[in-house]
């Protein structure tokens, strides 16, 4: 049923708040989906909110949605006109009685995994969920492994910090008498 | 004229780079002392001649020469001068300017101390310092040069360095001007201090290689290095601090931080960086742990790179981004290739590196150090990850994904709470050897102390088990740390029969390092109680009210009064600025003017939210929109954060606790002869 609702994205911020002519677009069929969707509600049983969702309500989903726009900003606090018109549509479905998981489903469905805070849970994106911890518990083992071996193992013969090979000491005193002489 | 002697400057510094890298790698290898000295004055001329090329730079920006490309695209005939001086990090040709110039500064204040017996080290110092600057000139001789000007060329207009056949100097009224959001103080310093700390990274680095070269591989190049490592440290800290001020102050979205790619990019040289400050004092103090800062050091250095890389390649964005950008593809190699040779060098050099102690307790402070390492490095995993897992998916599957707070939150939470737990266990813990009796002794009135204090939260403050469990690792490291203190001073106070607060004094002055990290990590918990209270605490309510009309959140009532526009052309702003009144519980608090600005220039709007802070919470109220028609209302979006301000206290005493850890002693002579004999005592002990 939303396949055709395809909202223009439209980045650039403006001082007005005009509706543009996409906006109107926009609105108009979200109206007629509304009327659609309401009427599809009062024939089944789902739980139709009678009352309009509030900014806390669409902020509280929002928040965990971001657009595919405006990079690492979450729904909720994103500024441009585009992410404004998103809002209104988590407004809109919400009217409709869809809940926070069908909401962000939709949202998925119509522009990709990229709009949900997190990759979803399953084929390659386990990778994302995976890898750290596999990597962190290597970690763990080769530390614990060496420092039992640091444990058992006798002291290794000791490295003599200061001392450098003799021909090297000769080209360091060479050197330094070089730059006495410089200064 | 200034654009060709500016970019000619540029290609002559990057010349004298290249040359200064050839001669020290051919004076060493031929142990020619002429060719070094040749090399190492090469280096010196590289700051005076980028200082140059940078004055042209400032020079065009502040006198409005929009033909100048990068000049148009950060400046406009609106902004004051001093934004215009600072525009010059305000775009990408620009700040990799302002990069070499930096590290050149940094390698000359190097090369110019005494090298005395050290001198076997300068040649490499200098190829690892010149190499570095000549991979950043080149990039703007090659590819983002900042004195590109616009010709007129028939049927249109582009950008060139020198004038194509037959064109003439296009000259555009004004220029586009800075994103608003860069002209903010709070962004005026926090890309210099993220800058400084970058760029002071590669000087322990380049330590490191010439140790790992010549062999030398004592702690001597730790000791040379320390303090570069806690300034750079210092001012990496600093510049992260500030970003999350300003975004605090003009993001408009009731945070500091977002887990922003960005902002990781900046944050994984810090979490190397810290483990580093914590693994020295093993290798000074026990001879141990001498891969593992080598491998520190250079993962600092290539996230150094790594981070500039990923602000400034447009990789972030999407893999083709980057794929189309000119110095994508040239940073990834630099840091590949660097890393690849830093690793060859590190596997050479392994069996000089072997410790000279061994790990006799899994509870000693080395024991525990390491378990430190291990939790910031596991911090570093989860956040490198989750920066590029958005590429590697892109890249094999085609589908971009947005990897946001809760993944970070949900995996560092823990890590964090752990690190908590050890800055309060380790301080106590002895070198070489502890028990858990030993250690129960020592901390068991601290931990019972925090626990009747979460105890007492619980009653009166708070039920979230998250936060609680917070409260009690901030409580019991603060009274661990403060015992500390507290026990030191008593101590001196017996034997040098002072009064408490001298014995305090002298105490701390004489280990200004051990006390200065105390005092970071007083900070460090007073920023946690910031950081909690914001992730866990807070609050907000949006809602649209017409003129005294009010919202309600958490004891607060938000009365708006009314709305006010207006335009100050010689700023190139339209103000929007709304009055409300705010209550607690009834009583008259005040008046706050959240605003939004809107600049003509760059067609963008800022958000100024109206704040009032206490030590107990911060109430912050966002203009969020409003009807042409005042009377119809506005739309108000406020957040009640509590605890944040400590967050900015920490960050203060923060800054103070480095600066005491890090300020140079008096006499440096005698502090060498101290570390040299205490060099001698630990080998003796080992």
């Amino acid at each position: 049923m939303f396949e055709s609702w395809k909202v223009k994205m439209n980045h650039q911020s403006r001082p007005t708040l005009h509706a543009s002519r996409n906006t109107q677009h926009a609105t108009r069929i979200a109206y007629l989906v509304l009327f659609l969707a309401l009427l599809f509600a009062s024939f089944s049983s789902a739980s139709a909110q009678s009352s309009a969702p509030t900014d806390d309500e669409v902020n509280a989903i929002a928040r965990q949605l971001y657009c595919p726009v405006c990079e690492s900003t979450p729904l909720d606090v994103c500024p441009t006109d585009a992410c404004k018109e998103w809002r209104e549509q988590i407004r809109t479905l919400l009217a409709e009685g869809k809940t926070e998981e069908e909401i962000f489903e939709y949202f998925e469905q119509q522009y990709g995994a990229r709009v949900l805070a997190e990759p979803p849970r399953e084929g390659f994106f386990w990778l994302m969920y995976l890898i750290p911890p596999v990597i962190i518990l290597a970690g763990v083992v080769i530390l614990f492994r060496s420092m039992s071996d640091w444990r058992k193992k006798p002291a290794p013969v000791e490295v003599e910090a200061d001392e450098i090979p003799a021909a090297k000491d000769d080209y360091l005193a060479r050197m330094e008498e070089e730059l006495k002489k410089q200064k | 004229m200034l654009s060709e002697f500016g970019y000619g400057i540029l290609v002559v510094s990057f010349i004298v780079a290249v040359y200064s890298v050839i001669a020290a790698a051919y004076g060493a290898q031929t142990k020619s002392l002429a060719t070094i000295e040749s090399a190492r004055r090469a280096m010196l001329l590289l700051f005076p001649l980028i200082s140059l090329s940078a004055a042209a730079l400032i020079y065009l920006l502040v006198n409005n020469h929009y033909e100048v490309a990068f000049v148009y695209e950060v400046t406009s005939r609106s902004m004051p001068t001093y934004l215009k001086v600072t525009a010059w990090w305000g775009g990408q040709a620009g700040s990799l300017v302002f990069w070499s110039w930096l590290l050149a500064l940094f390698a000359s204040a190097v090369t110019i101390r005494k090298w005395e017996r050290d001198i076997e080290f300068l040649p490499w110092v200098i190829v690892v310092a010149s190499v570095t600057t000549a991979f950043f000139l080149g990039l703007n001789v090659f590819y983002e040069n900042p004195f590109t000007r616009f010709w007129n060329v028939p049927g249109n207009v582009e950008p060139h360095m020198f004038a194509p056949a037959g064109a003439t100097l296009f000259f555009p009224e004004d220029g586009r001007g800075l994103n608003p959001l860069l002209r903010h103080p709070g962004m005026v310093i926090h890309p210099p201090m993220l800058y400084l700390g970058f760029v002071a990274y590669v000087i322990p680095f380049a330590f490191a290689i010439a140790a790992l070269v010549t062999g030398r591989t004592d702690d001597r190049w730790i000791r040379l290095t320390r303090r570069w490592a806690l300034w750079a440290w210092l001012f990496l800290s600093f510049g992260l601090v500030l970003g999350g001020r300003w975004a605090y102050d003009v993001l408009g979205w009731g945070g500091y931080w977002g887990w922003d790619p960005v902002e990781i990019a900046a944050f994984m040289p810090w979490l190397t960086g810290t483990a580093y400050l914590h693994s020295v004092m093993i290798q000074e103090k026990r001879g141990q742990l001498k891969h593992w800062n080598m491998i520190l050091v250079i993962l600092t250095y290539a996230l150094v790179i790594f981070g500039t890389f990923l602000t400034r390649s447009g990789v972030l964005s999407s893999v083709h981004a980057f794929a189309e950008s000119a110095i994508g593809p040239l940073f990834f190699a630099f840091i590949g290739l660097t890393f690849i040779i830093s690793v060859a060098l590190l596997i050479w050099r392994w069996p000089l590196l072997r410790g000279e102690n061994e790990m006799t307790s899994m509870l000693s402070r080395e024991a525990l150090f390491l378990l430190n390492n291990l939790l910031f490095m596991s911090v570093l995993v989860v956040c490198f990850w989750g920066v590029i897992f958005p590429l590697i998916s892109e890249l094999f599957t085609g589908q971009k994904v947005t990897v946001g707070p809760p993944f970070y939150e949900r995996a560092t939470a823990p890590l964090f709470a752990a690190l908590m737990l050890l800055m309060g266990v380790a301080p106590l813990s002895a070198w070489g050897h502890s028990t858990i009796q030993t250690l129960g002794r020592a901390l068991w009135k601290s931990a019972l102390v925090a626990a009747i204090i979460t105890a007492a939260l619980f009653f009166t403050y708070t039920q979230n088990w998250i936060a609680l469990i917070a409260f009690f690792l901030i409580a019991f490291v603060l009274l661990v740390t403060v015992q500390e203190f507290w026990r030191g001073a008593r101590a001196r106070q017996h034997s040098q029969n002072e009064n408490f607060f001298t014995a305090l004094m002298r105490l701390m002055g004489r280990n200004r390092r051990r006390y200065g990290g105390y005092i970071i990590h007083i900070s460090m918990m007073l920023m946690a109680i910031g950081i909690l209270g914001i992730e866990v605490f807070q609050t907000e309510t949006q809602g649209t009210v017409a003129s005294g009309g009010e919202l309600n959140l958490s004891g607060y009532t938000v009365q708006y009064r009314e709305l006010a526009s207006w335009d100050d052309s010689g700023a190139g702003v339209n103000y929007t600025r709304a009055i409300v009144d705010v209550y607690e519980n009834g009583i008259y608090l005040g008046q706050l003017t959240p605003r939004i600005d809107y600049y003509f220039d760059s067609q963008q709007n800022m958000t100024i939210p109206g704040q009032r802070s206490t030590f107990r919470d911060d109430l912050y109220i966002l203009l969020v929109d409003w009807q042409p028609v005042s009377s119809m209302g506005a739309t108000f979006k406020i957040f009640v954060n509590p605890l944040v301000n400590w967050l900015w206290i920490g960050s203060i005493a923060f800054f103070f606790g480095v600066l005491f850890a890090a300020w140079p002693d008096k006499d440096p002579a005698e502090e060498r002869v101290h570390s040299r004999r205490s060099a001698k005592q630990s080998q003796v002990a080992g």
